[in-house]
């Protein structure tokens, strides 16, 4: 008999999105009850994972295509959390677009449980069944303004491309299939012979799927429209969560089957990375519009992420997951701030509606300082950290070249930062923004903001919860 | 010492700019805002006097040192100061207040967040001064670009937001680079600590490139030809208060950084790149003074001179000799007081007129005599007459110069005699001559306030001037130490 109790959270989750369909179906206008129940759930999810599986090193189950390890705790415990924080600062911009619906929670969580089983994946099939159930969700999540053009339209790319991908991936994952007999990742590593070049084949054809979708350079071109059309809330899903999954698969991806391969995937991984740090920061450059300007920000964010995976490490490794994590709670902090330009129920998005914003709003502007300076990567903030740790990794390999690239694009991606700083600080000020938000926001925007200015007094916590997390 | 003296002179600052943070926010003269942060600083300065007294001058190593663990197995928060190091610390304390009593006339809005970002600046510049660690040092001298760029940008000029660009970038660009190198130090010799660094020392193969990375960084800030240009705009946009602190510590931070880092870590690349620094340093002294000879705005002529003191500096310091780097170390406390003092008094007239064309001035000596007579000392502290400090700076580089690469030291000399020429000529234009302008008959002498700083600022100039000693003893012991380090260490590779 299997330990279920490792996958307690996931049997959990499902367990009440099943639950709360079904409330959701015969009770009428219960809305508030279905948000106020899946925060509710996701945090005995998150309870559930810490209790289970948080201190267990490695076990595997059902066959051993599923993994319970460090890094897989460590990952779901930030999805569920960063999955929370959407949910808990989107009801009023739900409501807002009279789009306050029992299916928003809902599918939140079921993208949720998806990422969950990517997570702890250590099968083909499971990874897939993980991702297109995540996807699936993004997909209807992306459409959920459904009366705005935008938003159908992001949904509808969104979909015709991500179905590409998985298509690509799951080719990949046949070749592969095809060549070592077996789906699973530890009897894949055993099989593998590095001659066969078939499989340089399947291993591109799944980083190309895994690279869309994080969206790295070149696979990024859905991104941009992507997240300008959803709804905010979605687009802020969108930049934290479905990432970490898809980083920790790559992960495993790269270095469980095909850690002896690394001659054949090394150089994509550097190609890719180095491509989204220039080409995120560069294509920033001319945006008006705040959601495609974070769109482009987070393809170079997700750049410097691939770069600590290149370095074939540990060390690397870790950094990446340090990298993400901060990476997350900044995000979160930017669109928290977004959230707030609220006027008479209209919500703004362009990088001119901030203009003169510091005259209005001291204390939100300030706020926006301190994020989009952590977001450059100025010490001391909490940006400055995860690229200092990612350079590190990826210097200790002696990759220099990777390293300067990095930080000179770092250089650019600043250019980009200090015009918002500068709308905001600098230029003339416009009408006022409403000031009554919702408690969640304030406090997420609060809590986040001081995590990132004051990281660097404690930054050894975070070192020490990543550094359990052993791949190689 | 179980006391940490030197976290709180770090802290402090930046303790005083929470409080104001929650202090009211009120439009125009916010006098609490001031005396707090006045305040704040001044308590500063008087621990750093104290620190002073306390400082053993008879030994090198470094003192009040306070080491903690920061982040486990890699970096340690490490503090302390040496000789050379006190001084631009003191310099920090003492012209901070000064600052802070100039925004009475310059800063018209937002008052309470410009002492807030001042205050923060302050605390960066004294971690600066004060870190033991390569990471420790990058943070503060990367993180000081935050509250410049904000001064810089919303109470500069007209300017203000292309300078602030200008200066960020640069900056940022410059220090990427030494960013790669300290890492790169860390996976070589497995610490950023400097003080190990000292002993263990850096291989010879891995010396040109580091030494490389970290000029990149401090070459953009001290700023040497030909990457002064982001210096001219800032200065000039700058309020009078973000001028001084940029002119008299921010530069003092990239020449602080080559003695520090760059001599103490690289001995044999500092060697061999001293030829470079040379030709560089030469033609910042001659080029630059030459352009500062055609300018006609009072503040770029400043900024041209600060680029053209700088070069004194850089030389002195790369000569290698006991005299050229004291020379350089007084002359950039000299020309933190000077150039100070000369921004401040420019700042003096552009309140009352507006204008910083030397044109729309002329004979001022006429009807503001009190002003023109600390104008002129200043003047003539700035192109090193002797009696003032910016004497015992020049000729103790001089000096040095001539005893390593005499052609080097006589183009330097020349560079004296422009010096002279654009201070001078400077001087009688904005001060002697005819009073044409009709708007000037109206304007006042210096203010009470004016007067106290421009005389705080003299005062040192002059005694430092006469007697040097206080300065040469606190730095000697420290400098022949890293000289003999430095030649021990030349011999043995």
């Amino acid at each position: 008999m299997e330990n279920l109790n490792l996958v307690l959270p996931e049997i959990f989750i499902s367990l009440s999105i099943m639950f709360l369909l079904v409330l959701g179906v015969f009770k009428k206008d219960s809305s508030k009850i279905i948000f106020n129940f899946s925060l509710f759930a996701i945090l005995i999810t998150t309870t559930i994972t810490i209790n289970e599986t948080f201190l267990i090193t490695r076990e595997t189950l059902f066959n051993e295509s599923v993994v319970i390890d460090s890094m897989s705790s460590l990952m779901k415990i930030i999805t569920l959390i960063g999955g929370f924080l959407v949910l808990i600062i989107s009801s009023s911009y739900l409501k807002t677009f009279k789009i306050y619906n029992i299916e928003y929670p809902i599918l939140i969580l079921s993208s949720i449980l998806g990422m969950m089983v990517m997570i702890s994946s250590n099968d083909l099939i499971v990874f897939y069944m993980g991702l297109e159930l995540q996807s699936l969700a993004l997909y209807v999540l992306a459409t959920y303004n459904r009366d705005q053009l935008k938003s159908s339209e992001a949904g509808l790319k969104y979909f015709v491309l991500s179905a590409l991908s998985s298509g690509l991936l799951l080719y990949g994952c046949s070749l592969i299939y095809g060549f070592s007999g077996s789906t699973n990742f530890d009897i894949i590593s055993n099989q593998l012979n590095s001659d066969e070049y078939v499989l340089t084949f399947g291993i591109v054809f799944i980083l190309v799927g895994l690279a869309f979708k994080i969206s790295a350079v070149p696979f990024h071109m859905w991104a941009p429209d992507v997240y300008e059309g959803s709804p905010t809330t979605v687009t802020l899903f969108f930049t934290m969560v479905p990432k970490i999954a898809a980083l920790t698969v790559f992960i495993r991806f790269l270095y469980v089957p095909f850690l002896n391969l690394i001659d054949q995937w090394q150089m994509i991984i550097i190609f890719l990375s180095i491509a989204s740090m220039i080409f995120g920061a560069v294509a920033a450059i001319g945006q008006t519009n705040i959601k495609r300007l974070i769109a482009y920000s987070s393809i170079s964010h997700i750049g410097y992420t691939l770069a600590g995976l290149a370095t074939v490490s540990n060390e690397g490794i870790q950094s990446s997951i340090i990298y993400i994590s901060i990476y997350v709670v900044m995000n979160l902090a930017f669109f928290s701030c977004l959230l707030m330009l609220r006027r008479k129920d209209q919500y703004f998005e362009d990088i001119d509606d901030l203009s003169g914003l510091s005259k209005n709003h001291p204390l939100l502007s300030l706020c926006l300082l301190v994020i989009l300076f952590s977001l450059a990567g100025i010490p001391p903030l909490a940006g400055f950290f995860a690229k200092f740790y990612v350079f590190k990794a990826v210097l200790e390999q002696s990759m220099y070249f990777l390293a300067i690239v990095g930080l000179l694009s770092t250089v650019v991606a600043a250019f980009y930062y200090l015009r918002i700083i500068k709308i905001i600080y600098f230029d003339k000020e416009k009408e006022k923004y409403d000031s009554d938000h919702s408690l969640w926001l304030k406090f997420s925007l609060a809590c986040s903001t001081v995590l990132i200015l004051l990281y660097f007094i404690f930054p050894s916590h975070l070192i020490e919860v990543v550094s359990r997390i052993n791949i190689i | 010492m179980n006391f940490p003296i030197l976290s709180s002179l770090i802290l402090l600052p930046t303790i005083g700019a929470l409080f104001l943070f929650f202090t009211k926010n009120k439009e125009g003269n916010n006098l609490t805002a001031k005396y707090v942060a006045l305040f704040t600083s001044v308590v500063n300065f008087l621990i750093s006097i104290y620190l002073w007294v306390f400082f053993d001058q008879s030994t090198s190593s470094f003192q009040f040192i306070e080491d903690r663990k920061w982040i486990e197995g890699f970096i340690n928060y490490k503090v302390g100061v040496d000789g050379i190091s006190i001084l631009f610390i003191i310099l920090t304390t003492f012209i901070t207040p000064l600052c802070i009593i100039s925004v009475n006339n310059s800063v018209k809005n937002r008052l309470r967040d410009f002492l807030i970002a001042i205050l923060i600046m302050e605390s960066f510049m004294i971690g600066v001064f004060c870190a033991l660690d390569l990471v420790v040092f990058y943070l503060f001298f990367e993180a000081g670009l935050i509250p410049m760029f904000l001064i810089i940008g919303i109470w500069g000029g007209e300017r203000r937001v292309y300078s602030a660009f200008k200066f960020f970038l640069y900056t940022l660009l410059g220090s990427v680079l030494m960013l790669v190198a300290i890492i790169s130090i860390y996976w070589i010799t497995g610490t950023t600590d400097v003080v190990q660094l000292y002993d263990i020392g850096i291989d010879v193969k891995y010396q040109n490139l580091l030494w490389l990375a970290f000029f990149s960084s401090f070459a953009v800030k001290t700023p040497m030809w030909p990457v002064h240009t982001w210096l001219p705009d800032a200065h000039v946009e700058a309020p009078t208060a973000g001028s001084v602190l940029l002119a008299a510590i921010l530069l003092k931070m990239a020449g602080y950084g080559f003695i520090r880092f760059s001599l103490g870590l690289f001995p044999v690349a500092s060697e061999v790149f001293t030829p470079l620094i040379y030709i560089l340093s030469v033609i910042a002294i001659i080029f630059t003074s030459l352009i500062a000879l055609m300018q006609e705005d009072m503040k770029k002529l400043i900024a041209y001179s600060s680029v053209a003191h700088m070069g004194f500096v850089t030389l002195g310091i790369f000569t290698l000799q006991q005299q050229g780097i004291e020379g350089s170390i007084i002359q950039m406390i000299s020309h933190g007081l000077v150039s100070a003092a000369l921004f401040l008094t420019v700042g003096v007239v552009y309140d009352r007129m507006h204008s910083r064309l030397i044109s729309t001035y002329g004979g001022l000596v006429s009807v503001i005599p009190k002003y023109s007579i600390l104008f002129m000392l200043f003047a003539l502290a700035s192109l090193g007459l002797p009696g003032t400090s910016g004497f015992i700076g020049e000729f103790l580089i001089l000096m040095g110069a001539f005893k390593d690469n005499f052609l080097v030291a006589v183009i330097a000399s020349i560079g004296v005699i422009l010096g002279a020429a654009y201070m001078l000529w400077l001087y009688k234009r904005v001060v002697f001559g005819k009073l044409i302008n009709e708007d000037l008959k109206k304007i006042l002498d210096l203010n009470r306030s004016e007067y106290f700083i421009l005389s705080c600022l003299a005062v040192p100039i002059l005694f430092f001037g006469f007697y040097p000693d206080p300065l040469i003893n606190t730095i000697e012991v420290s400098v022949t130490d890293l000289i003999n380090m430095h030649n021990t260490n030349i011999a043995g590779k």
